[in-house]
């Protein structure tokens, strides 16, 4: 087991670590959308389970072989799946919006039911007997790395402890899907137009005082809408991802609390996307760590790895330390008057 | 301009409707809920139609499974339990004004420390030994609990929050607790791990027979009812009590009214957010220690999932009202039930019932959909609406009596 390169598990642990990052930032951008418009969102984690089971049945039904050709061409397939799954994640966000914005209900129960709704759902619809046809590749595939390992220096920097120069940079930045590329754009976008834009000015604003921001002319209710579908969206990404791009299949509830994951990691950053990311990648490369740690014969308890997260938010959350500050009206309905 | 004073107009005596009275809104109290359940049905059966089965089949077997033989009367009851004790952690949190969405590790850790209590400690008398699982398995429940508690009340730290986050790690740490270890001996097997594992389930070793909940009914390889639903009655009247009966209960509802007003009342606001946040927490970790003591015998992984999470759908289903969760939960204990005759004679899969509790859960939150759906308006709303009727027949008799009378002015001009 010691005979493990340190190197070149490292590199495998950044990459594995960005996998395991990117549906959770997804989710906490997800839930930044919603929670900065003053909507609070813990069903996170039935919109990416919901949009994972949607955009995985479009590309099951999509690839049969006795569709027309053209339905079976991956860039088609890949075109529909991503959209049904987004459009899937986005009507879960209209539901949470139809129930917390239109009915006024706790918006805490609502999340909770778009939860057990998603798990019901997925699992009510779910066939098992629903796969690929064998010889159909997965939709997202990684990109080539443009520097061959045949045109790289490798170099023993340490003992056991080799890199191969250009190869691995390429191995960590361009051996990657669409999907990932996308994750990292949007954090990029949305941390920008949150604080640069009028829809950003605005979105705080409905998060922080409503009411100030509806004398101000704001429609409160449809900013709420759009950016709850908007969320919704997003998370559908996260969902896309997992059936789409990690792995082309589905299990009831796979998303195993990932969903959660994102919200803590929200709240860790700061309910800004540059925290998220920040967390997201953290934790990603906290659980990476552990997968590699094991072939190194260290064992930590993977259980404890899990936990981190959720530990450091309770510890933010708590102002132990630190402190966090949440959008002052997140979680209470808008009454117009 | 001669006009009458609009009292003298309206009729005197005023009408009373049947539907004021304050039976009708009591009424409703039932009425929607049930309308609730209904409604899910209704949505439940097109699905059913959508996967192509029969859904009056389906319903029929459902009700067979959990209600019609001795059998599922049985198996009701004991799915019923844990949900009693879950709804009841909600409830109780929430009189307080908490939001308890913790149950579910509350449960988990109950589950595991009666567990304990039940293979490790050797040599007690039955009664003793069952006792005590119990009682710590509650006591798991309430420390588990007492964090969110004390964190909201001192450190305000919402408690929606650190309850999801405490359920993620007591998940993590039951599942800790009884891992396997590695094979090559790197990681450690969990201090409650069972020795001697056959499957690579893991779990803790099977709790003495001393530590059972005493059984009503024993067949074997039949359903084993156990005594859990008389615990689940007791605890219903004692938090009856408490809520109801005494000094504390009435503080702990007044801090969940106006915790502001209850300051000034002289109530310790923070102390009442702890102990109702113990107190939920040891039911919630009561229906973990049932599921462990009567039905499972042991904790395994992923065991109860979701139970926790039914209590908030039990809970809000009574409108938080202890007694009523009984019934609710006897409800959806009876769904339980009937599930597995349902997916074997109708061949419609148990996830349908998780759709069927999501949207009964969404309708009695949203009561304004079901009151919409079937025309039903809150007795404020017939009132308001009678006035406005009223007012409208004053308007238009003014506005007559003023058009004559400025038609005979322009007589007389």
């Amino acid at each position: 087991m010691t005979e493990v390169d340190i190197g070149v598990a490292l590199i495998a642990t950044i990459g594995i670590g960005i996998r395991f990052s990117v549906p959770i930032a997804l989710g906490a951008l997800s839930g930044i959308f919603s929670e900065r418009s003053g909507v609070v969102n813990i069903g996170i984690e039935g919109m990416m389970l919901m949009a994972a089971f949607v955009g995985f049945m479009a590309n099951v039904t999509l690839a049969q072989p006795d569709n027309a050709a053209v339905l079976q061409h991956s860039s088609v397939r890949f075109a529909l799946a991503i959209g049904a799954a987004l459009l899937a994640g986005g009507c879960m966000g209209l539901l949470h919006g139809v129930l917390s914005i239109q009915y006024k209900i706790d918006q805490i129960i609502s999340g909770t039911v778009i939860n057990i709704l998603a798990l019901g759902l997925t699992g009510y619809f779910y066939d098992p007997e629903a796969t690929l046809p064998q010889d159909v590749q997965p939709l997202l595939q990684k990109f080539k790395n443009p520097f061959p390992e045949s045109s790289s220096a490798t170099r023993e920097l340490f003992p056991n402890f080799t890199l191969s120069f250009p190869n691995d940079i390429g191995q960590i930045i361009f051996e990657k899907d669409l999907i990932t590329y996308l994750t990292l754009g949007l954090i990029v976008f949305v941390g920008w137009a949150l604080y640069n834009t009028t829809w950003g000015l605005r979105t705080r604003a409905i998060g922080e005082n409503p009411r100030a921001a509806d004398t101000l002319g704001i429609n409160v209710y449809r900013l709420q809408y759009t950016n709850l579908f908007i969320g919704g969206m997003i998370a559908g990404l996260a969902g896309a991802f997992l059936t789409l791009a990690a792995v082309s299949q589905f299990e009831r509830g796979m998303t195993t609390g990932r969903g959660f994951i994102a919200l803590a990691v929200m709240i860790f950053g700061n309910w800004r996307p540059s925290g998220a990311v920040m967390g997201a990648l953290l934790f990603g490369m906290a659980l990476a760590l552990q997968n590699t740690l094991q072939g190194f014969g260290v064992n930590v308890p993977h259980q404890f790895v899990g936990m981190l997260p959720y530990v450091l938010t309770i510890v933010v959350l708590a102002g132990f330390v630190g402190r966090v500050q949440p959008p002052a009206h997140a979680g209470r309905a808008y009454e117009q008057e | 301009m001669a006009t009458t004073s609009p009292a003298e107009s309206v009729p005197a005596p005023p009408r009373v409707s049947l539907f004021d009275r304050q039976w009708w809104s009591t009424f409703q109290g039932v009425l929607i809920p049930l309308l609730s359940v209904l409604t899910a049905i209704i949505v439940g059966s097109i699905l059913i139609l959508l996967n192509g089965r029969d859904p009056i089949t389906a319903f029929e077997e459902l009700i067979r499974g959990a209600m019609l033989e001795p059998r599922g009367v049985r198996l009701t009851l004991v799915k019923m339990t844990p949900l009693v004790f879950s709804g009841l952690a909600v409830a109780f949190a929430l009189k307080c004004g908490l939001f308890n969405i913790g149950v579910q590790g509350q449960l988990i850790l109950g589950s595991v420390a009666a567990a304990w209590i039940g293979f490790a400690v050797e040599g007690l008398p039955p009664v003793l030994h069952v006792s005590l699982a119990v009682i710590v398995a509650g006591l798991a429940g309430a420390l588990w609990g007492a964090i969110p508690g004390v964190l909201k009340a001192y450190a305000d730290a919402h408690e929606v929050i650190t309850t999801i986050m405490l359920n993620a790690i007591a998940i993590q740490l039951a599942s800790w607790m009884i891992s396997l270890g590695s094979e090559d001996g790197t990681l450690k097997p969990g201090p409650l791990a069972a020795k001697d594992v056959q499957d690579a389930i893991p779990r803790t070793p099977e709790i003495l027979d001393s530590a059972r909940l005493p059984m009503i009914y024993k067949i074997p390889f039949g359903v084993q009812m156990h005594a859990g639903v008389f615990l689940a009655i007791i605890a219903t009247v004692v938090v009856m009590f408490l809520l109801t009966r005494t000094t504390f209960g009435f503080q702990l509802r007044m801090v969940g009214h106006n915790p502001a007003a209850a300051r000034y009342a002289g109530v310790n606001v923070k102390r009442m957010m702890v102990l109702s946040m113990v107190i939920a927490g040891s039911m919630g970790g009561l229906a973990g220690g049932m599921q462990t003591l009567g039905v499972n015998f042991g904790y395994e992984g992923n065991q109860s999932l979701g139970l926790g999470f039914d209590g908030i759908t039990v809970s809000f289903l009574a409108a938080n009202n202890p007694l009523g969760i009984n019934f609710s939960a006897f409800l959806f204990g009876a769904m339980d039930a009937g599930a597995g005759s349902m997916q074997k004679e109708a061949k419609v899969s148990p996830e349908l019932l998780q759709v069927i509790q999501a949207l009964v859960l969404m309708f009695v939150a949203a009561d304004q959909i079901i009151r919409r759906l079937y025309r039903l308006r809150t007795a404020d709303e017939r009132r308001r609406q009678r006035l406005a009727r009223q007012h409208r027949a004053i308007r238009q008799q003014q506005a007559g009596q003023s058009s004559e009378s400025r038609a005979r002015e322009e007589d007389e001009r």
